[in-house]
Order: C-alpha cells, then structure tokens, then sequence
C-alpha cells in the first residue's frame, strides 16, 4: 500500500513555520492579520518566529518535526520507520500540551514551575491556526507509526481514526467534566481538601430524611431519587399500556399514537410547565372552572412534587412507548401460541411468557425515564416549588447568591452517582438470561389478544392520557394567539410580531421581531453541529462494532460518558476547561457546536452500532479482500448502506441542539444568543406570551425538518424493500433508536 | 483533496477575509445586561446610534453574571457589566474583578449612588436604586376577605397562612437583600423571630428575586415581598397589585455598572459608563418599563415609580451585609434555622 507520512509532515510544517501559531482575538474566521504586521507582529507570528520573540520554550518542537526526515527513505517494515514516527508523534503531542498548560496567560500555571525556573515576565494565549494543525499533524505521525509498528493489522486508517476519536473526547469530556470533579475537594483558599467534599457531601441539604416523618422537606438527593423513581415507574407503565394498545388491540387510532413519540424530542424546555400552570395552576383554567363548580377554594398544589411529577410523566411518557413498543413487537407469538395451547389462560399467558419477555424493554424503559427525570431541568425550574433537586439546585450553586462551585461540583457527583447506579442497577437484573424470540425461523403465529380486563384498564387510562396531552399542546398553540392568558383572552398577533416582525426600510428586508437573532444564531448552530455529530458519532460506532483493539470498554465509555451527564454539569465544566490556554473557546460559536457535538455523540453511536450490527460483516470482508482499504470501504460500502442511520442521527442532532437547555445558558454570548436562552429571559419576566409564541415557531421549525428528512428516508425505504429486503429493517431499527436517548 | 476543492477552500477564504475586514472596520463594545431585556435592548440601541459603536449584549441575572466574570478572571471577554443588584457588583469589586473608573459625572450623582463608588473603590457606581416592599393581589384578598398589610410585623398574622411568597435567600439577590433588611431592622435575634413567623405562613420560596409578584400578578399567590419597581410594572401590565412600603421601614438595593478588570475595549467601555449615567440617557428607562429610580440628580424619574424621599428607607449598611463572610453565616443560618422547620 502507497501511503506515505510525508503530507503530514509538511502540514506540521505549515502549521509551525507559516500560520499564525496562537489564537487570533478577532476569532478564527477573522483574516485581518494577513494585512496588520504578519508575520512579525508577535500576536500573529508563526512558532518559528515567535522563538526569536520571547517565546523560547517552542524551540524543543523542532525536534520532533526534523526528526522523521532521517526515515524519509525508508521502507514501512523497517522498525526504525514505525520508531521513529512514534517517537517525534508522540513527543511532539505531549510536548505542545505540556507547554500549553504549563505557560499561561499570566506567565507559569504551576508554582512548582515557578520556583524552579524563576518568574516568567512574558504570556501566551490559546492554541490557533498554526498550533491546532501542528497537533493534528503529530497525532497522525504518531498513530502512522504506530500502525507501521504492526497495531490494528497495520491499518494507518483506523489507526488515525481511534487516535482522533480519543483525542477528542479526552479533550471534550474527560478534561472537562475532570476539572469541575477536582473542583469539588478545592476549599475556600482554593487549597486541595478531603474535607471539602466530605462535610459539603454529608449534609442533610442532600440526605435529610425529615420529610417522611415531619413537613420539613429531604435532601435534594433524596428529592431527586424519590421523584425518578416516581416518574420512571409512571412513565414505563403507561408507555407499556400505550404500546399494549398499539400492538395488540383493534383501537383505531393506535397509528396516530406513533406521532405522539415526537413530541417531546421537539418541544423546548418549560413549554409543558407553562402550559400546566396555565391549566392547572392556582388561576389555571382548568382549576378556576372545577373551584366555580364544586365551590371549592383553588390550591397550590401543582407546584411541588406532583406538578413536577405530572410534567415529567407527559414529557417522558413518549419515549418509554418507543422504547417498549419495539419490544412488545417483538415478543414471539408462538410462544404465546404455545402457552395457550398448553391450557393457559390470556391473563396467565401475559403474566407468564410475554411479561418476562418484554423485561429488557421495561428494564430500559425505566433506566430511560430514571435519567432523564435525573437530569431533567426545565420542569423543576418552572414547577419546583419547595421541591428542590439536584439538577436545579446545581444551578443555583453556581449563579446563586452563595456561588459556591465546590457544592455544585458535589451535588453534581451525587447526581452522577444515581445515574451511575442505575445503569449498574440495570445490567444485574436483567442478567445473563436470554431473552432472544427473534431467531430467525419461521414465526408465523399472531399474537394473543389481551385478557379483556387488562385490555379496558390500558384502554381507560391511555385514551385520557392522550387527549391530555393533546389538551397540553393545544394550549401552547393557542396561548400565543392570546394578550394575556387568563386575564384577556383575545386573539393577537402581538406576540407573534414582536418576535417574528419583519419590515422593509429603503428597500431593504428588516428583521425587526427580537427574536430573530437568536432563533437565526440558533438555527445556523444546530445545522453546523448536527453533521459533526453525525459523522463523529458513526466513526465511532464503526469503530466500536467492526474494530478489534485494546481497552475497546474503556473508549465505549467514554464516549457514552457524557449522555449520563447533566447538561448544567457540562455547561460549568466548558467554561471552567476552555476559558484559558491552551484551550480558549468561551464566547465563540465553537464552543456551542462543540458542546452539542458531544453531549448528542452518545446518540449517534448507538444508532450506528444498531444499524451497523445489522450488516454482514462479509462485506467489508470482499471489499477488503478485493484491495480496498478500510477507508474506501467505509466510504464505499458501509456508508451508503448506512444512509438511514445518518439521517436519523443528523435530524436528532439537529432538534437537540435546538432544545437543549441547561448547558447552554453557561455558554452562550453577546454574538452566539441561542433560541431557549432567550426564552428562559421571557419566562423569568412573566413574558409568557412571546415565550410561549416563540416556541410554537421552534417546534414548527423542527417538525417541518423531520417532516421534510422523513419524506425523503421514506422514499429511500420504499426502493430499498424492493431490492433488498433486509435493509427495510435496517432503516426502521435506526430511525427508532436515536429518539430513544434523548436527554434533558 | 482535489484542485477543484482546493480553489473552493480559497475562494471561502478569500470571501470570509473580505468579510471580515469590513465587519472588522467597526468599534465593539461587549456588555453584559442584568436588567429586564427591553431595557438592555434600549440601551444597546441608543449607544449605538450616537457613537457608532458595535454593542454586542447579553441579558443575564446578575448571579449568572457574576459567576460568568469569575470564571473568565483571567482572560475576560466581557467590557462592562451594567445593572443588576449592588451586592455583587462590589463583591467583585472586593476581588478585584473589576477596574476604578471616576466618572466625571461622580457629583452630579445622587448620594447613594456616591457611596456605592465609595465603597467598590470606585470600581463600581450606582445607576438606579428600588426599595423593598410588600405587594398584594386586590381581588384576591378580598375575594378571601384578608386584612391589609400594612408593616412587616403584618406579615406574621396566622390569616395569611399559605398566602405569601418570597424567594430563597441561597438564590436571589432580591431575597438576601429581605433578610439583611429584617436584620438590620429588628436586630439579629428579634429578625430570625421575624423570619420563622414569615416562614409559617409562606406557601414558596422562588428562585428568582421579582417570581413572587409575578405569581400575585396571576393569582398564583395573595401576598409577595419583593422590590416595588417590580410590582409597578405588573400594576402598568394592568394586573390589580397594590403595593406596600413598610411601615417599620424597608431596606433598598443600589443597581450599579463596573467596568471588567482586562477590558478588551476599554475606552468605549469609559464612553458607556458616560452615556449610562446621563441624565437624558436614565430618563429613558421609563419607555423600557423600567420604574427603578435613576442615580443621576439631572433624570426625571418614571411616573408610578416609588418615591425614594416619601419612603422610609433603612440606613442600609452595605459594607457589612455585602461582605462574603456576614452573607455565608447569616444564610447559614437561615438554612439552619428558618428552612428546616416545619410549616
């Protein structure tokens, strides 16, 4: 095979000799410094020049780009070839970092540096053009030579991709979510302290057990834990029901149940709590409706537990039908036949065979809802009332009038650690028990009909749940149309024109609403970031599925790692990571699409690896053998077979990056408003009209997007069957999977 | 990478420079926003039309602000930090985050604008100020045929069990400000006596400092304890709030404007510390809704806004109860000792 080191070598070159090394202040796209003192000016000079500067700890990188000359004429096999690549790779690598974050913006990082080579009068600032592509240019030479040294079967390819893959997420999750762990044992004197965390960790703030015996509410743990409990047994059980009724009854319209499962993926944070307080508050519509009724006094109740409880269970009751509608599908019927044939009755045979069948989909289902209540922000923040958890609370401890970032990194350990567990938790009961029924044979039976009272109880409770939710939605579309919701109840387009206006001045087309800038900011972002995520998420799913390597669990953590995050937790940990050298990110429109890139990868991987574990590895097979490398047949063979499952990632990647909330609010600027940030503005001053408005446009959008993507998955599909009957399973697999990981 | 690519990736190139150079022809301003956004969005505007100046503005609460300014210590993006409740503001002032400027309106200013400069170091200068009060829900209260609240001593009165919100000290500037007022006012002992009364018959503690009056406003809640420029502007929405000030007295906040330590765009972060305390520039807060009343001798203040002169004010002593080491023990001991008891 032809391949060489040398463009990379070159690109080294380019970044350390020609490009401006550090970041430029007007931002990366910004190319005045061509015209203002280039190359010399020592805010634009490459590494080179800056050497003869001040800056003469850059001086060791030219070692490492020198030395791979000395193999330049050498063959693949040679170990000096593989050696020497590893070594100038490698050292280079962790030599940029070393400096990185060694010298700062104000001199040493370290004092222990300091001591020993006296004070440092001169700074750097964060890594630009010139450092980023010198770095890339050593972990290629670096992952070259360790393919040449004989790992992964000597594939440059899928070496470079895992070296890239890792560094990425190292320096994306890892080095974040690292920095705000630490930050819980820093004490007041920003000293490193066991203490720190242990005395704001075993606090009644967190496990206080006052409530069940007196009105003194728990701890924020236990609050946070009961009402995941709570909302994950709701949500799984009515998702059961709801997909009892799609599969196994006559309902008649069980087909329109299916597009209830989209709603929560495009509805933004708040929108079901404003909703709910406008139906059921204490002025509610509903609430007054019911007082006048039964002449009763209108209470408070919905803020507190149950309002959180109520809202939850409408916004997670989707996705745990998705999850489990799949899987009561796929419960074979002969087994079901059998059990009948055997003498038992409907209700024995549900509660004996498909019961224990369909555990995986209800094990997931509640792990699902567990996480998601966990993490969830947006409903506790409108509806918490006295009840306080973790997720808001971390919030409050870092913007609060305490700002205590030790408690918000504790509270956020906690957090992490239910989360944890309860994957744990998970894993043992369902077991090592097979729970296969799709084997491939013949399964031709159809499935037994319910037991005629489990039928009405799923009937009765899922209709009414489903007209409410339809109810919900309802008011958001209308409560946009009206001045003030409760009080004036007329239609207007007031709120809508404040937001969305548009006007013409001097010939020209004027966004007058004050909602464009963020809604265009957001848009541009979430169609920026939803490729990367895509691509990044699949590279890693084939990475995962169709690579052998070392410490495979390790790297499929990491990558999931950020899915078990709350998105409060990430948001802090960006700014705290990337505010200062070597990383300098915060206030640019790169760390939003970097913080969605990888808060919404988790999703991408395990839509690929469902997607990709579905196709015969003999393809890749005869495409190698044939002498395409893996890269080709990535590009050629599994991609295109794939198509389904890039689309599903792309389109979710998108609406997330749309609706998610609680990182955001830490990361956004003056330039790089997002869409929901603007809206929790709105809500905090009662703006509920425009809030409301604003977020019937934004699910509007995103509807039109799936709508439009669906179409064209939907024609795909269609000419696939007739080829190739297996890939319409392939296509239904993957686009069910993204939604089910969605996260708060 | 193919030729055609290669000449893409210039011909982008080429057209982002160009772009840029002219985006980059213009003077910038970064400021940071506290107040209500039709305010923020009003003063962006105004500075931009007279100097020509490219503001870029986010509104944020002033702890999300603070928290923001700490983070990027030590390499700030951020050139002025405009609005929001003192307490912060000289917080920051204390560790350094922010820089001396003595603007040369200084004596033109009223007196508690003064002594807020005087005590960040001029680091920070006051540009509004707004009392506390208590407001209440007319129909609602006489819907439940509840008395009048007249004092803070009113508050405690058993009828109004379940009726009256606050925010949470730990979270709102608004509410700590609450609690250094009833300290200041009754003494330490007799203040958290005060404070447990309050606490039987609060039926929330908010987040967010102005949530209680919006609730009242809707009918959510009868009574709220909040700043009363807050409940003036629900009374102009047209929602029947009546507000209180106390009899006993009431402590005020003092929202001010610092300048970043580091500014990147200092100069025009000088000009719009200038124009923020104009008083033709602060006699616009009204049109923005703002009912706050403005530092500067020379503004008209807002009609509806609540006189500062004909309401008796606490001599608020911010030094002490703005101090991290005070704040830490008194909401200590408010988690201690008022949180945790049972309704």
């Amino acid at each position: 095979m032809r391949t060489s080191f040398f463009p990379w070598l070159i690109m080294g070159w380019i970044g350390f000799a020609i490009l401006p090394w550090y970041a430029l202040e007007d931002g990366f796209w910004a190319f005045e410094w061509l015209i203002d003192g280039y190359p010399f000016d020592s805010d634009y000079a490459p590494a080179l020049l800056q050497i003869f500067q001040d800056k003469e700890w850059l001086l060791p990188l030219l070692f490492p780009l020198l030395f791979p000359l000395c193999v330049f004429n050498r063959v693949k096999s040679d170990p000096k070839y593989a050696s020497t690549l590893v070594i100038s790779g490698g050292f280079g690598l962790a030599y940029i970092l070393g400096q990185g974050f060694s010298v700062g913006i104000s001199g040493w990082e370290f004092s222990t540096l300091e001591s020993l080579f006296g004070p440092l009068e001169t700074r750097q600032f964060g890594m630009g053009y010139g450092a980023l592509l010198t770095s890339g240019a050593f972990l290629i030479l670096l992952t070259t030579g360790l393919a040449a040294a004989g790992n992964l079967r000597g594939d440059v390819f899928v070496t470079s991709a895992i070296g890239i893959v890792v560094a990425l997420v190292a320096t994306f999750v890892f080095l974040p979510v690292g920095k705000i762990l630490v930050s819980a044992f820093i004490n007041d004197e920003g000293l490193y302290a066991l203490s720190t965390f242990t005395n704001n960790f075993f606090t009644k703030k967190i496990w206080g057990i006052d409530c069940l015996s007196t009105s003194v509410s728990c701890g924020v743990g236990l609050n946070s834990f009961f009402l995941a409990i709570l909302t994950a047994t709701s949500t799984t059980l009515l998702g059961l029901g709801f997909a009892l009724v799609a599969t196994r009854t006559d309902f008649r319209w069980k087909k329109s149940l299916r597009v209830l499962t989209i709603l929560p993926i495009i509805t933004p944070p708040f929108v079901i709590g404003l909703a709910l307080i406008l139906l059921l508050g204490r002025s509610g519509t509903i609430t007054q409706f019911v007082a006048d009724l039964l002449n009763i006094e209108a209470g408070r109740w919905l803020y507190g537990l149950p309002g959180i409880w109520l809202a939850q269970t409408l916004s997670f009751t989707p996705i745990a039908f998705l999850v489990l509608i799949g899987v009561v599908e796929g419960v074979s019927p002969s087994m079901e036949e059998a059990s009948q044939t055997l003498g038992a009755s409907r209700w024995h045979t549900f509660k004996q065979v498909s019961l224990p069948l369909m555990r995986p989909g209800i094990a997931n289902a509640f792990l699902i809802g567990f996480i998601e209540s966990m993490a969830d922000f947006g409903n506790p923040m409108v509806l918490g009332g006295n009840y306080d958890v973790l997720s808001t609370e971390i919030f409050f401890a870092i913007v609060g009038a305490q700002n205590d970032q030790s408690m918000a990194a504790v509270l956020a350990i906690t957090l992490l650690m239910f989360t944890l567990s309860a994957f744990f938790a998970q894993r043992i009961w369902l077991g090592k028990k097979s729970y296969t029924t799709v084997a491939g044979k013949a399964d031709s039976g159809i499935h037994a009909g319910m037991n005629p009272l489990l039928r009405r109880i799923c009937m009765c409770v899922t209709i009414p749940w489903a007209l409410f939710t339809i109810v919900i939605y309802g008011t958001v579309l209308f409560g946009g149309f009206v001045v003030n919701w409760g009080r004036n109840n007329s239609f207007t387009l007031q709120h809508y024109a404040e937001g969305f206006g548009i006007g013409w001045s001097e010939g020209n087309l004027v966004w007058e609403g004050a909602a464009w800038d963020s809604f265009w900011t957001t848009i541009t972002i979430s169609a920026i970031a939803a490729p990367l995520t895509a691509a990044l998420g699949l590279l890693t799913a084939y990475l995962l599925v169709r690579q052998k390597f070392g410490g495979k669990n390790i790297f499929e953590f990491g990558t999931m790692l950020s899915f078990a995050i709350p998105g409060t937790v990430i948001g802090v940990s960006y700014i705290l990571a990337f505010n200062v050298p070597p990383f300098e990110l915060t206030g640019t429109a790169a760390i939003l699409v970097l913080c969605f890139m990888f808060r919404n990868m988790p999703v991408g991987v395990r839509g690929g690896i469902a997607a990709m574990s579905q196709l015969d590895k003999s393809l890749d097979e005869a495409s190698l053998t044939l002498g395409a490398n893996s890269f080709t047949t990535l590009r050629k063979v599994i991609l295109p077979l794939l198509r389904p499952a890039i689309v599903a990632a792309l389109v979710y990647s998108f609406v997330r990056a749309i609706t998610s909330v609680s990182a955001v609010i830490f990361l956004v600027s003056a330039d790089h408003n997002m869409a929901t940030s603007y809206i929790i503005g709105l809500v905090e001053n009662g703006e509920y009209g425009i809030a409301i408005a604003y977020s019937s446009v934004l699910i509007f959008v995103m509807l039109s997007a799936i709508l439009i993507v669906q179409k064209v998955i939907g024609e795909r599909k269609l000419r696939r069957t007739n080829r190739l009957t297996s890939q319409s399973d392939t296509t239904k697999s993957s686009t069910n999977s993204a939604p089910m990981e969605k996260q708060a | 990478m193919t030729k055609k690519n290669i000449a893409f990736g210039f011909a982008v190139a080429t057209l982002c420079a160009v772009s840029a150079v002219s985006a980059q022809a213009k003077e910038k301003l970064n400021v940071l926003c506290a107040a209500d956004e039709e305010w923020c969005n009003l003063m962006k505007s105004t500075f931009e039309k007279e100097s020509g100046v490219d503001v870029s503005m986010v509104r944020k609460s002033s702890g999300e602000i603070f928290a923001h300014i700490k983070a990027e210590a030590r390499n700030p993006k951020v050139d002025v930090w405009w609005g929001g409740t003192g307490d912060p503001h000289l917080q920051a002032a204390a560790e350094d985050l922010t820089t001396p400027y003595k603007s040369e309106q200084i004596d033109s200013l009223l007196e508690w604008a003064q002594n807020q400069a005087k005590q960040g170091d001029y680091k920070t200068v006051g540009i509004y100020a707004g009392a506390l009060g208590i407001g209440y829900n007319e129909e609602l209260l006489k819907e439940k045929g509840l008395p009048v609240p007249k004092c803070w001593a009113d508050l405690t009165n058993p009828a109004y069990k379940g009726e009256v919100q606050m925010a949470n000290p730990n979270s709102s500037g608004t509410a700590y400000t609450t609690l250094a007022t009833v300290v200041q006012l009754f003494g330490e002992e007799k203040g958290f006596e005060f404070l447990a009364g309050l606490h039987s018959n609060i039926n929330q503690y908010t987040k967010s400092g102005s949530a209680p009056i919006k609730a009242s406003a809707r009918g959510e809640t009868t009574l709220a304890v909040t700043f009363m420029h807050d409940m003036v502007k629900q009374v102009k929405k047209g929602f029947p709030i009546k507000v209180v000030a106390p009899c006993e007295g009431t402590g005020y906040e003092v929202g001010s404007m610092s300048i970043i330590k580091g500014a990147r765009n200092l100069d025009n972060a000088k000009k719009f510390a200038e124009f923020a305390l104009r008083p033709d520039v602060q006699s616009l807060a009204e049109k923005a809704k703002a009912y706050q009343v403005p530092s500067n001798s020379g503004s008209s203040v807002p009609e509806g806004a609540p006189k500062l002169t004909e309401i008796k004010l606490i001599n608020y002593d911010f030094a002490t109860y703005g101090s991290s080491e005070t704040r830490k023990r008194l909401l200590k001991r408010w988690d201690d000792e008022i949180k945790s008891l049972p309704r």
